[in-house]
């Protein structure tokens, strides 16, 4: 639902808001993979997706703000 | 010790369940609010809400994990209200205005006397922005 935000969204700040929903809603995704297959290492594969996520929502959000 | 990993799997299940649920609202808010501001409370608060308690929903389900899972809970409690601060800036700036008719605009102010002193101190910063 998200997703169909991201693809129609009127300006690029509705397309950068839900894409920070998004990554979010992938990093508890992620989460729950790695509790279902037992697997220790999605957790860092989140860590790293979090703080990925992190700086390019505002690299994205100073280049709107036309300050980069 | 039997009952108590019982308990902290119910424990970490209704986390889990709860967790998911507001992810589902704050996609919801996303997907139906009519304003670019009100798009992003919905969506930066509730779905920080939901992944900070699927998070801690696995972490009791799975007490080995806990640091790691306690170091994530703790970045997303962190960026997440500063990338949606940090967007909301961007967006006042690059000049999107609030759906509904506005009483108070505080900020506006702010920006007009900071446009007013860099074009009366420095004229040479009006091509160069920040």
């Amino acid at each position: 639902m998200s997703f169909v935000r991201f693809v129609k969204g009127p300006t690029a700040a509705d397309r950068a808001i839900a894409l920070d929903t998004l990554s979010v809603i992938g990093i508890a995704g992620l989460v729950l993979l790695a509790f279902l297959f037992q697997r220790y290492i999605y957790i860092d594969l989140a860590l790293v997706y979090a703080v990925l996520g992190f700086i390019g929502i505002i690299v994205i959000a100073r280049y709107i703000e036309k300050a980069l | 010790m039997d009952t108590l990993n019982n308990i902290l799997t119910y424990v970490g299940l209704g986390f889990v369940l709860l967790g998911s649920i507001f992810l589902f609202l704050g996609a919801l808010g996303i997907y139906r609010m009519p304003d670019l501001y009100n798009r992003l409370q919905a969506g930066t608060k509730a779905s920080t809400l939901g992944a900070m308690s699927v998070v801690l929903g696995v972490g009791l389900m799975q007490p080995d994990w806990l640091i790691k899972l306690l170091v994530i809970i703790i970045f997303i409690g962190v960026s997440n209200p500063l990338s949606s601060h940090a967007l909301a800036r961007a967006s006042y700036r690059s000049g999107i205005f609030p759906f509904f008719k506005k009483k108070i605009d505080a900020y506006e102010a702010e920006v007009e006397k900071e446009k007013m002193s860099a074009e009366t101190h420095d004229p040479a910063s009006k091509c160069g922005n920040k």
